[in-house]
């Protein structure tokens, strides 16, 4: 006899029957289940929202009066005919993956993840499972990260350079958990760290949770460049080369993503430099983390979903591309 | 090669020209003579002969770093550089490399004596040798392609900063047949009196287009013009007795176009003419299409059928050497009236044809002129500064081009594919249907015209509105119209609409049109009728 699975792929997004709930639904719905508080996971109009304590400062934030329940890593708690527990995902702080157990089966949802220990989030913990969701953002064997602390040497090695050469330092990155990272990256005796209003804000809500992070100083229409010489400004990609970056006069850019470890992908930014640091798992970390689960049934979301499921079934497991509606853009999100 | 290699970093690493030129002049005035040589040459799109086939580099790449294959392959065709693609898919390794760049390339070249299994081995442990950028640019000398964001112009002048020569003289320098084996630093660069190969060509000069009319130009008795017909740009060399073809590109065609060997018949030696090689009927009025010259493109050797089917001549408008005098300093008028001098007795069968210059004593009876271009099969107008030399590469001023306004047609989405390389992780390329009755009939690909904001929001489009992939080509639902732009329509058998298009480019994504309102297959058939 088959069982109805305990999660299906549905137009709103990942179903429990068991429990009636939704993971990181793309449609308002009842009841969701949140893996993180990025834009494509954490969406408005939900009944009602669980997500770890971690990640709930940034999603009331963003997303304003929301109904919604905060819940410890490792915790378990019972909805409906569903055991639902959450685990750290190394993604960014507060980000989990979603263990599903319904009459001794179990699922994971991981949302987006990386296994490297970047210092600040959660690190990655493999849960044992019989079914695992798994993102392939960098689902190809040209992507594998150095260590980060190689691509802070770099990182402040050209900072560096640029205040010597009396140049303002822009480095580009995604507001949410990437500006934060790097930040716990930068060496601040190099100079002054400045950052945009995105990065700020989020910046002011992590530090409200205790998160360390080093000084900054908030770039407002006010602020004279003059006075902060040999400064780093931190920003979202889409500020650089802008209008507010250009009265900071001679300057060199930088974007700090996976997609960096490709030329033509750096070449197309148009930036000068290209860091690659990435909050998702590279083509090892994500075969570790699946086999580190033990899981068969693997359900490939996000990326290179074809290459890579076809991969996971050469190798033996039982893998399937699921389609989804939040497909990774590649863009500024990672 | 790690000289090398911190010179291509610092290009690579900035988007300023200033940084590039310093970086490159630097390395030209410090680096080993050889080395520098070897620089320009790849640069310049020279490369050792290859002394391993891809398919080999990829079997061993496959084979070194446990990826599959087809993973292989698949990579590959998302990076779009299969240099790079080896480079990444091999376990990173710290370089530990002393060898010069000319020591690689020499070891490279010693490998066509040896077997495969010598070559696999020796090809193997570099890559063990080899990490980051010098892993990358070893699988560079092998492939070949050094695109790097440096053009020849940039070359040039940072030659011309670190030898005190103008840019001109460089730029002719470097142009032609040479090769790293057979000059050396000095006798390409340096030497007072460089007695060059006689195949040598002159850089080309190139025009811009004229986006806005031309009275900006000024008083029209200063300008000349002529037809701008579509061809291939190519500079004829007479010289020693020898005819010597060169593309835009400086590739040397002459075996291509054995009919121009003719022209020594009708010019003397020392004689150089830029031009564009069209395919002319016998007593045609106009050049035949650019479909008719395209079967002569690919092919080295040239068929006799061929040859008479799509004789070639050079329509010849500007004259760069005479009686063995480099004349480009000299007025295009004195340079137009010594090759009409030198064209005065051609016959009607020689592969040479003088350009007409069109008379027009002001602005607006040129515009009128340009409205009839097409029927003579022109695409639009050339204009020539009178008093002006003959410069090298693209400078505004002088040479304009004044084409026609394309053709357009509104036609909708229907297949969609990614790129690869700088358009990695995007939908690029597109193919376009027009209704035949109730169907969606395809009839050309195009790829570029969008802004990156609008291919990346396409692509998110893309994305969730696929209904079936073959591969990596992807069948969309049928919902958005472009406008596409194109510069000549042809009839062709090949393709299931029956006509192909020249240069189609997507010039407005037409997000105010409905699906139904896409243009038809007869309104493609009819563009055929006026136009083909």
């Amino acid at each position: 006899m088959t069982r109805a699975p305990v999660l299906t792929f549905t137009e709103n997004g990942i179903y429990c029957a068991a429990g009636d709930f939704y993971i990181d639904p793309w449609r308002p719905v009842a009841r969701a289940l949140i893996t993180h508080g990025h834009a494509d996971h954490a969406r408005d109009g939900m009944g009602s929202y669980l997500a770890t304590d971690a990640a709930l400062p940034v999603m009331r934030h963003r997303l304003g009066e929301i109904d919604a329940e905060g819940i410890a890593y490792g915790e378990q708690r019972q909805i409906g005919g569903a055991t639902v527990s959450y685990h750290p995902a190394g993604h960014v702080p507060g980000s989990a993956q979603i263990r599903v157990e319904v009459a001794g089966e179990v699922w994971v949802a991981s949302g987006d993840y990386k296994v490297i220990d970047d210092g600040m989030s959660e690190p990655f913990e493999p849960v044992k499972c019989h079914h695992f969701i798994t993102e392939s953002t960098f689902g190809l064997p040209v992507f594998r990260w150095a260590p980060q602390a190689d691509v802070a040497a770099d990182l402040n090695a050209w900072w560096a350079r640029c205040a010597a050469e009396g140049k303002t330092a822009f480095l580009g990155a995604y507001s949410l958990g990437k500006a934060q990272r790097l930040l716990s990256m930068l060496a601040p005796e190099v100079g002054p760290i400045l950052t945009h209003t995105a990065v700020e804000n989020t910046n002011a809500v992590l530090r409200g949770q205790g998160i360390t992070l080093p000084d900054t100083t908030l770039v407002t229409p006010e602020l004279n460049p003059k006075d902060h010489p040999g400064a780093l400004v931190l920003a979202p990609p889409s500020a650089l080369g802008s209008q507010w970056a250009r009265r900071f006069g001679a300057q060199e850019s930088a974007f700090a993503s996976g997609w960096m470890a490709l030329r033509g992908v750096r070449r197309r930014r148009a930036g000068d430099r290209g860091f690659v640091i990435s909050d998702h798992a590279d083509w090892d970390g994500l075969l570790w983390a699946i086999r580190e689960t033990g899981a068969e049934n693997i359900y490939v979301t996000h990326g290179y979903t074809d290459i890579f499921t076809r991969y996971l079934n050469d190798q033996g497991w039982n893998a399937q591309v699921v389609p989804t509606q939040f497909d990774s853009d590649g863009g500024d999100s990672e | 090669m790690k000289d090398f290699a911190a010179l291509f970093n610092a290009v690579d690493q900035t988007t300023k020209t200033t940084i590039k030129i310093a970086s490159l002049a630097e390395y030209f005035t410090t680096a080993e003579e050889t080395d520098r040589l070897w620089t320009v040459a790849l640069f310049s799109g020279r490369r050792p002969k290859r002394a391993v086939t891809t398919t080999k580099l990829r079997e061993w790449a496959s084979e070194a770093s446990g990826v599959p294959l087809w993973l292989f392959e698949d990579s590959y065709a998302i990076v779009g550089d299969l240099a790079e693609t080896i480079a990444l898919v091999l376990p990173p390794v710290d370089s530990d490399d002393t060898g010069t760049l000319t020591s690689w390339i020499n070891a490279l070249r010693g490998l066509k004596e040896e077997d495969d299994a010598a070559r696999k081995s020796f090809v193997l442990s570099a890559w063990q040798q080899l990490g980051g950028t010098e892993r990358f640019l070893f699988n560079k000398l092998i492939t070949g392609g050094f695109r790097i964001g440096i053009s020849q112009k940039l070359m040039t002048r940072a030659l011309s900063r670190a030898t005190g020569k103008p840019e001109p003289e460089m730029a002719h320098r470097l142009m032609g047949n040479w090769h790293p084996d057979d000059v050396t630093w000095h006798s390409l660069i340096e030497a007072e009196d460089a007695s060059a190969d006689a195949s040598r060509p002159y850089p080309f000069y190139l025009a811009y287009a004229l986006e806005d009319g031309p009275e900006a130009l000024g008083d029209p008795t200063e300008w000349r013009a002529e037809w701008k017909w579509d061809g291939i740009r190519g500079q004829l060399i007479l010289r020693d007795g020898d005819y010597f073809v060169w593309s835009r590109g400086e590739e040397l065609m002459t075996d291509r176009f054995p009919e121009l060997a003719r022209a020594a018949d009708h010019m003397p030696p020392g004689t150089v003419l830029d031009g564009e090689l069209l395919v002319w009927q016998p007593g045609a009025d106009f050049p035949s299409s650019f479909n008719a010259l395209q079967a002569r493109i690919g092919r080295k050797t040239v068929p006799k059928k061929l040859l008479a089917e799509a004789p070639v001549i050079l329509h010849a408008y500007d004259m760069l050497e005479w009686q063995g005098e480099d004349i480009r300093h000299r007025p295009f008028a004195e340079r137009r009236a010594l090759l009409e001098e030198a064209s005065a007795d051609l016959p009607a069968d020689a592969p040479i044809r003088l350009s007409p210059q069109h008379r027009f004593t002001d602005w607006s009876e040129l515009a009128a002129l340009r409205e009839t271009a097409r029927e003579a099969q022109a695409e639009g107008l050339m204009l020539k500064r009178a008093d002006s030399p003959y410069l090298s590469g693209r400078k505004k001023g002088d040479w304009w081009k004044w084409k026609l306004d394309p053709l357009t047609i509104d036609a909708v989405m229907i297949y969609a594919q990614s790129g690869s390389g700088r358009r990695a992780n995007l939908f690029t390329d597109f193919t376009f249907a027009v209704w035949n009755g109730n169907d969606l009939v395809p009839f050309t690909k195009a790829y570029s015209g969008l802004t990156d904001a609008e291919f990346r929001s396409i692509t998110a489009w893309v994305r969730k509105n696929t209904l079936q992939r073959f591969g990596p080509v992807r069948q969309v639902t049928p919902h958005h119209v472009f406008e596409i732009a194109f510069e000549g329509i042809q009839p062709s058998p090949r393709h299931k609409s029956g006509v192909a298009l020249r240069f189609p480019r997507m010039l407005r994504w037409r997000k105010d049109k409905p699906l139904q309102e896409a243009n038809t297959l007869d309104d493609l058939k009819e563009m055929l009728r006026i136009y083909g």
